[in-house]
């Protein structure tokens, strides 16, 4: 049976989520993420077509408060938790590239 | 060992006070924590000045809460303001957070004494703590054995009665297998009954803060403080918090019990038999017993290993060193959020991340974590059948009794494995206990699970306490 999931697919997903990996931790990845999906494929012995699919267990429905102003956290308080901030607003670095 | 009920009852009545209690506590912190690590950050100061005004405020008659002048452990990913807050990652370190959990601020209204923080699998992810940025937490029982995870430190913190009950959360059994490894009692309730509010999520839809205690009555006592509705959690229940304590002695007669063969088939032979026997507890305490088989329970370890990773790829998106935490300097920002990420996080939260982004992932969703999203309404429907029949059902809570450091590290799915009974209650919602009965390989404890219907805490909280009488604990 082929593996579940590419060295390639890992490498891509790695990016995604913005995870750089070392070649050892891409191979060790490839090969554990490879039996768990493996393993995930028990659930194909099922025809599952026509079961509805769940994300909550109680089906519960969007809640929504008045729409009244109330107290938050304090800016400065937040803002001084931040690795960096400037101006009363989150610093980071360039997120732009060099214009062409 | 005493009680939390017993403290709450001495420290009202002024046998005791809430500054002898939390020196007695932080007496065994500091005799114990060094080769346990059961505490990431110790609060004497603090817990000091709260319980110094516990005493001042009885004596002035005022009734300060069911926990009166309590010491308590949290689990290190609940929030409480000021306090630093890790989930055992680096990528956390040094943070404190700015406000304090629903579940922190019930506790300290109810009297209690928080006396630190405790060590946990970083960000939940695990089941015996070695993967904690900060070392693994060593069983008080056996420190050659895993306390479980990955509340391992707040079970090890009650088991080794440095406090008598502490936080932990359940997103798979993260409470009832290190209740079981380390002799306790351990609850997962019913989704939605206590706030998430100020719990670092790890899987939104099934994470559930929950107690740990050396009693059933001492769990009771506990839960019925943390439950309640929350308007700053959006999936709290709406009713006030049912009535829990009053119920712990109201046994089992007449109570219909489903012995579930799916919850301890490939247990160790001790764990079976232990569950047999509970069974046979049960009955003579009145309940009708019966056996019970729920094949859907087959596929539902599989489920939850993309449904939990897919919702803490979402989750742990958040930590990109912009507005708390690590932050490894790059020259532009993608650079720096990779950079980040990959110093900041351990293996297994990468690991995670991963399988969940890739379940997720154009091309797979479907296939993946469309298909456990399908199986988890399975799950739901098979259990909503089988409490047509009984009142609750009864099975192991993990395949074994404490396992070694480092025999389930090098293979993620013989990790997997051990949550293989604690994991169908959380894809229901329901609620779930684990309860010591017996024991087995070298005077290890055993947990054996109680699990029932949305709600039904009451109902469990009494027939675990018929298994703790049954097996000599009270």
């Amino acid at each position: 049976m082929s593996s579940a999931i590419s060295r390639d697919e890992v490498a891509k997903v790695a990016r995604l989520a913005r995870l750089t990996l070392s070649e050892s931790e891409l191979e060790l990845f490839t090969e554990q993420l490879g039996q768990i999906l493996e393993h995930a494929r028990d659930m194909n012995t099922l025809d599952l077509t026509d079961v509805v699919a769940t994300a909550h267990p109680f089906g519960v429905t969007n809640v929504v408060r008045d729409d009244v102003i109330v107290a938050s956290l304090d800016r400065d308080v937040v803002l001084a938790m931040a690795p960096d901030a400037r101006e009363h607003r989150f610093a980071v670095p360039r997120i732009l590239g060099e214009a062409p | 060992m005493k009680s939390a009920v017993q403290i709450a009852a001495d420290v009202r009545s002024g046998a005791s006070s809430a500054a002898a209690e939390l020196e007695r506590s932080l007496s065994r912190i500091a005799e114990l924590n060094e080769s346990l690590n059961v505490f990431l950050h110790v609060d004497a100061e603090g817990a000091r000045a709260a319980a110094a005004a516990i005493d001042e405020r009885i004596a002035r008659g005022e009734d300060v809460g069911a926990l009166a002048g309590v010491p308590i452990a949290i689990k290190d990913n609940l929030c409480q303001t000021g306090i630093p807050t890790t989930c055992s990652s680096r990528i956390l370190e040094g943070w404190r957070p700015p406000y304090s959990a629903t579940v922190v601020e019930r506790i300290l209204g109810a009297g209690a004494v928080v006396v630190g923080k405790t060590n946990l699998d970083e960000f939940a992810m695990g089941s015996s703590t070695e993967n904690s940025a900060f070392g693994p937490t060593r069983n008080p029982l056996d420190p050659s054995r895993v306390p479980g995870g990955s509340s391992g430190g707040s079970a090890a913190a009650v088991a080794s009665d440095m406090t008598s009950i502490s936080l932990g959360s359940d997103t798979g059994g993260s409470i009832r297998q290190p209740a079981a490894l380390c002799g306790l009692v351990g609850v997962k309730p019913t989704y939605g009954l206590v706030s998430r509010y100020g719990l670092i999520a790890f899987a939104s839809s099934l994470d559930q803060v929950g107690p740990f205690s050396r009693s059933v009555t001492d769990a009771a006592l506990l839960l019925e403080v943390l439950a309640g509705h929350d308007a700053r959690d959006s999936t709290s229940l709406p009713e006030p918090a049912p009535s829990l304590l009053a119920h712990v002695n109201d046994g089992v007669a007449g109570m219909r019990i489903g012995l579930v063969r799916e919850l301890y088939d490939g247990a160790d032979e001790s764990v079976v038999t232990a569950v047999h026997a509970a069974a046979a507890a049960l009955r003579a305490a009145g309940a009708d017993v019966v056996d019970v088989s729920i094949p859907e329970l087959g596929l539902t370890l599989s489920a939850y290993y993309l449904i939990a990773p897919a919702e803490a790829s979402s989750n742990l998106a958040r930590f990109d060193g912009v507005r708390y935490g690590l932050r490894v300097d790059a020259d532009d920002v993608t650079t720096m959020m990779e950079a980040t990420r990959t110093k900041g996080f351990g293996a297994e939260v990468k690991r995670r991340i991963m399988l969940g982004t890739y379940a997720l992932s154009a091309g797979y969703y479907d296939a993946y974590y469309g298909q456990a999203l399908k199986v988890r309404t399975l799950t739901i429907d098979a259990f909503a059948r089988a409490y047509g029949r009984v009142d609750a059902l009864l099975g192991a809570t993990t395949p074994g009794v404490a396992f070694k450091f480092g025999e389930k590290t090098a293979d993620p799915m013989a990790m997997y494995l051990n949550d293989v009974f604690t994991i169908p209650t959380n894809l229901a919602g329901d609620p779930a206990l684990s309860v010591p009965f017996t024991t087995g390989e070298g005077g290890l404890p055993i947990g054996v699970q109680l699990l029932g219907p949305g709600r039904s805490e009451a109902r469990l909280f009494a027939a675990a306490r018929v298994l703790e009488i049954a097996d000599g604990r009270a």
